[in-house]
């Protein structure tokens, strides 16, 4: 019977079998996609004057990279830089603060429903959010400066850390949990001894990330005046002044990479 | 005929894995080499086709020389030698046939394998070994789909569709069950024999390689400490090469799988 | 775990005394450091305001609903061109992420001392850089328009999708590769076979993933005149137009979430 089986294909052609098996279905995707593409590379209006002239400001910034600036706005750049370094430690502080309890709510294997559907609603709220977005509206309440930088920041840590830290704790181990309920504990004493040793490294790992993040971001908060080194950013480019937006753009990748090497020690200490 | 002379393999820690290992089999010859972990094992048969290294000594394929090879004489030289490994190491998300085809890459072209374009006589000949191992209906199945010994059965057909002279096997039956691990075996050695191929086959299990081989070479510490016959396997001999333990049984199962 | 001698009865602590005191110190460090924070963000606001914010917050809403609808048809292309900015972005990322990712694997860069640093650097930089800097920078360079957004997105993601690849690539199961380089495979042919089926599903979702951020961040790249959604914000703002505020924050959420939703399908099916 096999023989048979074997005589059908031999001499025949084999093809791989597609990954969309169905034909017309597949020809369509391909042809949807490429009349997107035709359309939309077809809608850039692109100012090709205006870009080839560009590209020697374009080649300025890059000799700038290589010279970067890094006295004659000193002032500014300092006061910027400590500016957002208390926006992104407050921030930071203070989310960590809001999303544990927030996180605790959000499981649904620690949490009663209606605890769960707000703790939820409130992540989801945070991360649909754009922190621009939340920013402008906060400058335009709380006027200029580095509050609204800070209720923006803090605002989008919760939506991180608590839907990270609840999906810690839903995938934790139930019998550690368990044995601790069994010692009759109550449920704050569960929460200390059944919950908090399984997910505390993991939670301390992601804090130090969005420290990271938190950083990164309140570079752009200065944009809509929401304070931080943005500002200083903002008017370099304004006035065309690359050696000093090169000098920012340096100090802040740098300090991102200390950042994230920091963060590589912590974790790897307290895993 | 495989020709190994005073081959040696020293590791970048100091670790001496093979030291002067001398060793000849001949067409149609399979051999089993067995052996403690950490024996050195994995090593020779590696050192083989070198995707380990050598450190010094010589390995023949017929005439060539196979440690005197540049890359693109090594990848010439691998062509002849098939492999098949502990884990299977199919690569799991391309299909069986893929996998199979996999064997031809040394004697196609980039953009041709790349398109799987493969000539037609690749394709007859993997529908060939597929329906020999029993896997023709599995062809166009992931090989992440299959069990254990039906990927095996792959990995074997890879091997084999290389056309090689030799085959270099490692552990072929380490994570597989006892009657899965028995047939796995028989598959090889007769695909040995039918092809009069040349194999080295690492295996733990002493008993299983006594009821298939003609041939056992016992390594111990890197260094040969018994080549004859599996029915010449003493409890003395074993303990030798593997340490102090009550070897009676497996040496009576060697007796009875001899008669 | 210390036991000491209190009175003749031993006594057992979770710290040791010393332990105990560093642990204190740090603490109050951290606590310090936080107040410091505060306190100067405390002094560059204006407290006035914020004691009158819920009456600014209340004033604002009245004033923005209803959202003027018939604004929508302004609209249309704005967001046709916020679309094309995060999915041409994403495809323009993906492709530059690729080599990159296998230049900054361990498994596959050519030369660990010289090739790999310097991909690394890359990826760092690509990903400091928030994508509404690159596009302050862009615009500054090139001029307003698309073409600077769609680069912006492009050259934030870059860093973003190599980084996560050549982690998938440094993953990868070395036994199939070195399966295939047994056949006499060329480097190549190691790559197509041995390497590349094993991170797909990784790229796939990397890139599905980064599309689903870039719409989110397209949505405002034109606050500092780089196309898209957020330039109709912007001007919206800029004349307190509030109802029309209103509409595209409304329009920004469902966008966000039909593309979480997209990305989720997506990922769903190639997993």
């Amino acid at each position: 019977m096999t023989d048979t089986a074997l005589q059908a294909r031999i001499g025949r052609k084999w093809r791989k079998p597609p990954f969309v098996k169905n034909a017309a279905l597949r020809w369509s995707l391909f042809i949807v996609a490429a009349i997107y593409l035709v359309l939309a590379v077809g809608s850039l209006e692109v100012n090709w004057e205006r870009v080839s002239e560009g590209l020697i400001r374009g080649w300025r910034f890059i000799a700038a990279f290589l010279n970067p600036d890094f006295t004659t706005r000193g002032e500014d750049i300092r006061d910027g830089l400590i500016e957002s370094g208390i926006i992104t430690i407050a921030s930071t502080v203070v989310g960590i603060l809001i999303s544990v309890p927030i996180g605790l709510g959000a499981a649904r294997n620690i949490a009663p429903l209606p605890v769960y559907l707000v703790c939820r609603g409130i992540i989801a709220l945070s991360r649909a959010l754009n922190e621009i977005i939340v920013a402008i509206l906060l400058v335009a309440i709380f006027g200029f400066g580095p509050l609204a930088g800070f209720i923006t920041l803090s605002f989008a840590t919760i939506g991180f850390l608590s839907k990270l830290l609840a999906e810690d704790i839903e995938d934790m181990s139930r019998v550690q949990a368990e044995a601790v309920r069994a010692t009759g504990a109550s449920w704050l004493q569960w929460i200390n001894y059944g919950v908090q040793p399984q997910v505390l490294p993991r939670l301390i790992g992601l804090s130090m990330y969005r420290l990271d993040i938190n950083f990164r971001e309140s570079a752009v908060l200065g944009l809509v005046g929401a304070g931080g080194i943005g500002a200083t950013l903002n008017t370099a480019f304004d006035r065309y002044e690359f050696d000093t937006a090169a000098a920012i753009l340096l100090i802040i990748i740098l300090t991102v990479m200390a950042l994230e090497y920091a963060s590589g020690i912590i974790r790897a200490r307290v895993q | 005929m495989l020709r190994l002379e005073k081959l040696t393999k020293t590791y970048r820690t100091g670790d001496k894995a093979l030291s002067a290992v001398d060793l000849t089999v001949p067409k149609g010859q399979v051999v089993a080499l067995i052996g403690p972990s950490g024996a050195g094992k994995s090593t020779l048969i590696r050192c083989i086709n070198r995707l380990v290294e050598p450190t010094s000594g010589k390995v023949y394929l017929d005439q060539d020389n196979v440690t005197a090879l540049s890359s693109a004489g090594l990848r010439r030289m691998r062509r002849q030698m098939g492999m098949i490994f502990q884990e299977y190491a199919l690569v799991e998300r391309l299909t069986v046939m893929e996998n199979v085809l996999s064997g031809r890459l040394g004697y196609v072209g980039f953009w041709r394998s790349f398109a799987r374009r493969y000539p037609q006589s690749d394709v007859d000949e993997a529908f060939r070994l597929l329906d020999r191992v029993g896997l023709l209906e599995m062809a166009d199945k992931r090989a992440d789909e299959l069990s254990g010994g039906q990927r095996q059965r792959v990995g074997i057909a890879r091997a084999l569709i290389q056309n090689p002279k030799v085959l270099l096997v490692d552990e072929p039956t380490a994570s597989l069950d006892p009657k899965t691990s028995r047939q796995i075996m028989r598959l090889i050695c007769e695909l040995c024999a039918e092809r009069e191929l040349a194999a080295i086959i690492n295996i733990h299990d002493v008993a299983l390689a006594q009821m298939f081989v003609q041939r056992v070479i016992g390594l111990q510490k890197g260094v040969v400490q018994f080549d004859g016959k599996p029915d010449e396997l003493t409890p003395e001999v074993l303990t030798k090469i593997y340490g102090e333990e009550d070897w009676k049984e497996t040496a009576r199962s060697a007796e009875e799988a001899a008669e | 775990m210390p036991i000491s001698d209190v009175s003749g009865r031993k006594v057992w602590q979770l710290r040791s005394r010393n332990e105990q005191l560093a642990r204190w110190a740090m603490w109050l460090v951290g606590v310090a450091i936080f107040m410091w924070c505060w306190q100067r963000i405390s002094e560059a606001t204006t407290w006035v305001f914020v004691w009158d914010a819920p009456r600014i917050a209340a004033d604002m809403g009245a004033r923005a609903w209803p959202p003027r609808w018939s604004y929508m048809s302004e609209l249309w292309v704005p967001l046709w061109d916020t679309l094309n900015i995060a999915t041409l972005g994403t495809l323009l990322a993906i492709i530059a992420a690729v080599p990159v990712a296998f230049l900054a694997a361990r498994n596959t860069t050519p030369s660990a001392l010289f090739v790999r640093p310097v991909a690394l650097f890359i990826i760092v930089s690509s990903r400091s850089i928030n994508s509404l800097i690159w596009a302050l920078l862009l615009v500054s360079i090139i001029g307003p328009g698309v073409l600077s957004g769609l680069l912006a997105i492009a050259l934030r993601s870059i860093g973003f999708c190599a980084k996560l690849l050549y982690e998938a690539i440094e993953e990868i199961d070395p036994k199939q590769v070195e399966a295939v380089t047994a056949t006499g495979a060329s480097r190549w042919q190691v790559m197509a076979y041995g390497i590349v089926p094993q991170i797909l599903p990784a790229f796939a979702g990397v890139t599905v993933f980064r599309w689903d951020i870039n719409l989110r961040e397209s949505t405002v790249l034109g606050l500092v005149g780089a196309g898209g959604i957020g330039l109709q914000l912007k001007s919206s703002l800029d004349v307190l137009a509030w109802p029309q505020v209103a509409l595209i924050l409304i329009i920004i959420l469902l966008a966000v979430l039909l593309s979480e939703w997209v990305s989720a399908r997506v990922r769903g099916a190639i997993i």
